[in-house]
């Protein structure tokens, strides 16, 4: 069910292709018994009771063309997150592909990128780690402080910011760049208002400068507000991939029925 | 729903390739990784600078503990070796051999071990941010030739104070040293991927290490004690890279100790297999760090 009726005309810029993306989570390594780990280890095997593996991502392929902010809607475990973070290159996908037209930068709500280091050198950190020169980093440096409004916080480590706060400086870490491609995954949830106002208006700016952003976020109104395109993803597959509104409404017709149907069938008990 | 065309392409990566699009999660080739490694030398040295202020950051001291804890390390294993021991029998220079001994070794010793983390450690910043995880394990080895050139100097010092003179000899010093060092960036980078795939190789090195100590002459003369035994016995001892770089220091900065020719032929070796070997087996997991 797709209503891609994009024209030939645009300039790609992210392509997935058949994307798969599978992951082991360890739900306790020490929990089972010594000789079960003896075991395990002598086999070569690892013990199946701890780990359980994760279809995350089922056979996505998407285009997204220079221009497009795509709004990316689904319920906790659609799989929002892993594409964004193959999209990324942060995760390695177990089959299919992303091609991107330059590295994707993922502003997450990961947090610190080292608690125990200052706010100041977590801005020096990350912008080196993006490959950004010394010089490059000095010059946005007050302009990542200013944005994320934590002047006076800014040589405390950041294991004693409020999870807020770390939120607003990474964002502002790897907003202070201009990325061609830029994925954005809940940032916006966190923070207070004004910082959430603040980041809208960076985002509209990216978007307007001939990049390609997507956007995962659980407030609606922002996304009717500032994409061109949406994509409801349920259970690792793309359920719908077009016009912001159509597919919003969908989606939230949807929800309203599964909503419906659930008190419905807690009424017959 | 992918359409393949004839040639096995499927549709999506014939547009790809045509507008010049790059797969993300394609790993670069060998020198391409290097290079774009090498441009980020700022981070690691900013990653090596960060990590050595958070080790000290909660003590007092704070780095002067840079200066103390081999100090220590010496201390005690004169005590128990020289003084307790006797090990000392035959080695006219026992607290010059005894110091070097030791700092060379833990160099070899805490950077293997702490690079056995590296991936593990720094998983915030793998999740957030890609670049090349070769980065990780350099850190670590930068971090901890700062803090062996603190040890030197201690060791330059004590060496000259137990009556050794300067001799033309201790030119070689700076060669000896980049072997060694090479030698032990490429064993870290071995032990880096290891110790990204299972956290067992942390609780196993520590066996492993002290071994590893004990056979390579840090407080005893492999000569003088293996002089009874079979003879192949006392050369596998001399030839492991641990012996091999801790008697190249102290040919370098005593005359009472010297060094066979094939220990230095040795010395090339193990620095040239171990940081080939090392470079190439850490690339090659490239993939795996991210998962």
């Amino acid at each position: 069910m797709s209503t891609n009726n994009l024209s030939t005309s645009k300039i790609p810029t992210v392509v997935v292709d058949d994307l798969n993306i599978k992951y082991r989570v360890i739900l306790g390594a020490n929990t089972g018994s010594a000789a079960g780990a003896l075991r395990s280890l002598v086999s070569g095997k690892a013990p199946s009771q701890v780990v359980k593996s994760v279809h995350a991502v089922k056979g996505v392929s998407l285009t997204a063309y220079e221009g497009d902010t795509i709004g990316l809607v689904g319920r906790n475990g659609s799989g929002k997150s892993s594409l964004l973070k193959a999209v990324a290159g942060l995760l390695q996908p177990s089959s299919g592909d992303v091609y991107t037209a330059s590295q994707a930068t993922l502003l997450g709500v990961s947090g610190a990128l080292n608690k125990s280091i200052s706010g100041n050198r977590n801005i020096t950190l990350g912008g080196l780690a993006m490959g950004m020169s010394r010089e490059e980093v000095e010059a946005i440096r007050q302009q990542v402080i200013d944005f994320a409004d934590i002047e006076e916080f800014i040589d405390m480590p950041m294991g004693t910011y409020s999870s807020g706060m770390q939120a607003r400086l990474r964002f502002s870490i790897a907003a202070a760049r201009q990325h061609e491609i830029l994925l954005v995954d809940e940032t916006l949830s966190t923070g207070d208002t004004e910082f959430r106002a603040r980041s809208q208006a960076k985002i509209r700016e990216l978007s307007g400068a001939a990049g390609t952003v997507f956007v995962v976020a659980h407030g609606h109104a922002m996304i009717r507000e500032v994409c061109n395109r949406a994509i409801w993803m349920d259970k690792g597959v793309i359920k719908m991939d077009g016009e912001t509104n159509a597919v919003l409404d969908a989606y939230e017709a949807d929800v309203a029925e599964k909503k419906a149907a659930k008190e419905a069938k807690d009424k017959d008990k | 729903m992918t359409v393949t065309s004839p040639d096995g392409d499927s549709s999506a990566k014939q547009l790809a390739t045509q507008h010049g699009l790059v797969s993300a999660s394609k790993i670069p080739g060998l020198g391409d990784y290097i290079k774009s490694t090498w441009r980020r030398k700022d981070f690691v040295a900013e990653l090596a600078d960060a990590r050595s202020t958070q080790q000290y950051s909660d003590s007092l001291l704070g780095r002067i503990w840079q200066l103390i804890t081999p100090l220590l390390n010496a201390a005690i294993y004169y005590l128990i070796f020289g003084v307790l021991l006797g090990t000392s029998k035959g080695i006219e220079n026992f607290t010059a051999f005894l110091v070097a001994g030791v700092f060379v070794f833990n160099f070899m010793q805490v950077t293997v071990t702490a690079a056995s983390a590296s991936i593990p450690k720094n998983d915030r910043l793998i999740k957030a941010i890609h670049f090349p995880k070769l980065v990780l394990p350099l850190a670590t080895v930068v971090q901890q030739i700062q803090q062996y050139a603190v040890s030197l100097i201690v060791l330059v010092v004590i060496v000259l104070l137990t009556g050794e003179p300067l001799t033309l000899m201790w030119l070689t010093l700076p060669l000896v040293l980049a072997m060694q060092i090479l030698f032990t960036t490429g064993f870290a980078l071995i032990l880096a991927r290891w110790g990204a795939r299972s956290r067992d190789i942390n609780q196993l090195l520590p066996f492993f290490t002290r071994t590893w100590r004990y056979v390579s002459g840090v407080f005893f003369s492999i000569t003088i004690f293996t002089a009874t035994m079979p003879a192949a016995v006392g050369t596998a001892l001399l030839l492991n890279p641990g012996a091999v770089y801790i008697d190249l220091v102290r040919d370098s900065l005593m005359v009472t100790e010297s060094s066979d020719p094939i220990i230095w032929i040795m010395g090339a070796v193990w620095a040239v297999v171990f940081f080939i070997v090392g470079l190439v087996y850490f690339y090659r997991g490239e993939k795996k760090y991210v998962n």
